[in-house]
């Protein structure tokens, strides 16, 4: 489709006048355009196996396909049968009450942890690397083991019930109402070390001057930190809730180990139902209205994002 | 008593300070706790009987150590109709992860070389449109990927995974190099150039060797990433040729039989070894990752 990137840029008539200019030998076309010659290639797996597939799946939610793709539009059918479907809501919710309690919850324990941490631990190395293990783990292996530390029978519950407390019940894994909320538990436990991470990296980029000032001022560390230091961070608060986001919005791994979607569909995520439709009822047309719409919240707050961060680096 | 210093204040120690020292071990220990604990609830568990894991509770350490959940777990556990453990998908992540990795990397390492040192017109729009595929949702590239490979007559087979992974890795791949060939100054390629070296030229005697880090940081986050997948590997493969983290989902969701949580919990620990041997040897470079991921170069 496209053949030369520097074309894209209209009113451009030396392509090379942005590259290095001791390409003297002006006859070496091919060694002048190596760059873009191997650039393009890349370029072009890029263009086709993202932009073309995005393409090709929101045009197949415009389309009335069911097993098979059928390529006649019809126009939003198949996101009114979307919004129609009880289970999407279910899903949408889901999502809703994870991602909110997953961020919160993983965005206190890691300003925390990163504060203590910061305060010249001795062990900081050894800590650090405990508290960030998990998110080396699969989110497979996350969700095997707390569904075993969950389960109602041996688990938690029968420690609780051993040690003396005989009508504890805590079945939330079976639980239509309150499952969410286990994989609010794994999946905290799996990425609240990211974000401790990122703040103490963004902690520690704050000019000790700074620091030093407010001390000889008299400034309580807990108003240093609190009128100082957490607003400098706001940039770092603002990527982690994006990075948290954005991983909330694409679970699908530990929804799947941990409860599967149920009890029922209790625990269904967009990401789930996706590949329900997709695969097992094979709605190909509401599967790829569902993954349309996945796209379109993750676009909408990832490109502001990285709009301004790329215009932060000098481009 | 040494005084001690904070931010180069020097500030005595006082009673309430160290009180305060003690509470905040107190509660980095807690959360240590708190992260370890399902670690070590997985090996005990892995290291005890089924009647023990009934008797005892989720936390009582295995009175009498057997390995046999661990034999069970690798060679002769039911994935599935296959009863061979998780042997063979082991090897199928390995078969994967290695080459897609591999891949994945050098391109994006002669992506991000191109894009930053040999800027052309058009370069930052590729670069962005590029780094946006690092973030969809990729069930929104599931259905035309899973065609494409039925066309390519790679569906249900590892080489489809290897390009897969490879695909969408780019993005990943090229954002870190590109995050560090930025700061490499643009001065020692315009010497080489001076001094006629081309392009492959100079990329190879200068700017490989001293991207050593960067080739690290990418090549563990590509086989952190690879390794973990299961989306891709549920999608895209069948039985045989799935990954280790498909297998292991397929032994601990069975419906079948006896469950083994002894079993599971030996699988869990043997498909999370090789990540997990990565993080403990490479740390350091596993965090950059991380915060790479997050743009912060």
């Amino acid at each position: 489709m496209i053949e030369r990137p520097g074309r894209h840029r209209p009113g451009r008539f030396s392509e090379m006048s942005d590259a290095p200019s001791f390409s003297l030998r002006t006859g070496h076309w091919f060694e002048r355009h190596l760059p873009k010659i191997v650039v393009l290639p890349l370029f072009a797996l890029s263009l086709f196996f993202v932009y073309g597939f995005i393409a090709w799946t929101a045009y197949i939610s415009l389309t009335p396909s069911g097993i098979m793709p059928n390529y006649e539009l019809q126009g939003f059918a198949q996101y009114e049968r979307l919004w129609a479907t009880p289970r999407w809501y279910v899903a949408i919710t889901n999502l809703f009450v994870f991602t909110s309690l997953f961020i919160v919850i993983s965005m206190a324990i890691g300003i925390l942890l990163a504060i203590l941490l910061d305060q010249r631990v001795r062990a900081e190395g050894l800590i650090r690397t405990i508290y960030l293990y998990p998110m080396a783990l699969s989110f497979i292996v996350t969700g095997t083991v707390w569904k075993w530390i969950l389960n109602p029978g041996l688990g938690i519950e029968n420690l609780v019930r051993k040690a003396g407390f005989e009508d504890f019940t805590f079945d939330w894994l079976v639980n239509s109402d309150y499952a969410i909320y286990t994989l609010v538990i794994a999946a905290v436990w799996q990425s609240s070390g990211y974000a401790m991470a990122l703040f103490l990296a963004g902690l520690r980029s704050v000019d000790d001057e700074i620091l030093k000032a407010a001390a000889v001022d008299g400034a309580s560390s807990w108003k240093t930190y609190t009128s100082i230091v957490l607003p400098i961070l706001r940039p770092v608060f603002l990527s982690t809730v994006i990075i948290l986001a954005h991983l909330a919005i694409k679970s699908f791994d530990l929804v799947v180990a941990l409860t599967g979607g149920g009890p029922g569909y209790a625990t269904d995520m967009p990401a789930t139902f996706m590949y329900a439709f997709a695969f097992q009822r094979s709605e190909l047309g509401v599967a790829a209205a569902s993954a349309t719409i996945m796209l379109m919240t993750i676009t909408a707050i990832i490109v502001p994002y990285l709009y301004s961060e790329l215009r932060k680096t000098g481009q | 008593m040494r005084p001690r210093t904070t931010n180069g204040i020097v500030r005595p120690r006082t009673l309430q300070s160290s009180v305060l020292r003690g509470l905040l071990f107190l509660v980095l220990g807690l959360f240590c706790l708190y992260y370890l604990i399902p670690l070590i609830v997985m090996i005990s568990t892995s290291l005890k009987s089924l009647t023990e894991i009934r008797e005892g509770t989720l936390i009582s350490l295995p009175r009498e150590i057997t390995f046999d959940a661990w034999s069970k777990a690798w060679e002769s556990a039911c994935v599935g109709v296959r009863c061979d453990g998780l042997k063979p998908f082991m090897w199928n992540s390995i078969a994967m992860a290695v080459p897609a990795v591999l891949l994945s990397t050098t391109l994006g390492a002669i992506n991000g070389y191109a894009l930053t040192k040999w800027r052309f017109p058009g370069a930052n729009w590729i670069f962005a449109l590029i780094l946006f595929g690092a973030f969809i949702p990729f069930q929104v590239v599931l259905l035309p990927m899973a065609r494409t490979l039925g066309q390519l007559g790679l569906a249900g087979t590892v080489p489809g995974l290897i390009l897969v992974h490879t695909v969408y890795g780019l993005a990943f791949t090229t954002l870190f190099f590109r995050n560090f060939f930025i700061g490499v100054s643009d001065g020692i390629v315009k010497a080489a150039q001076i001094d006629g070296a081309g392009f492959f030229g100079i990329f190879f005697k200068i700017v490989l060797p001293m991207s050593i880090p960067a080739i690290v940081v990418t090549v563990i986050w590509q086989f952190t990433q690879i390794w973990n997948d299961f989306l891709f590997g549920v999608a895209f493969t069948i039985g045989d040729s799935n990954p280790v983290t498909v297998a292991l989902n397929n032994v601990v969701n069975t419906s079948t039989g006896v469950k083994e949580y002894n079993v599971d919990m030996a699988a869990a620990i043997i498909a999370a070894l090789p990540t997990m041997l990565v993080y403990v040897v490479a740390g350091a470079y596993f965090v950059r990752g991380l915060s790479a991921g997050s743009m912060k170069g």
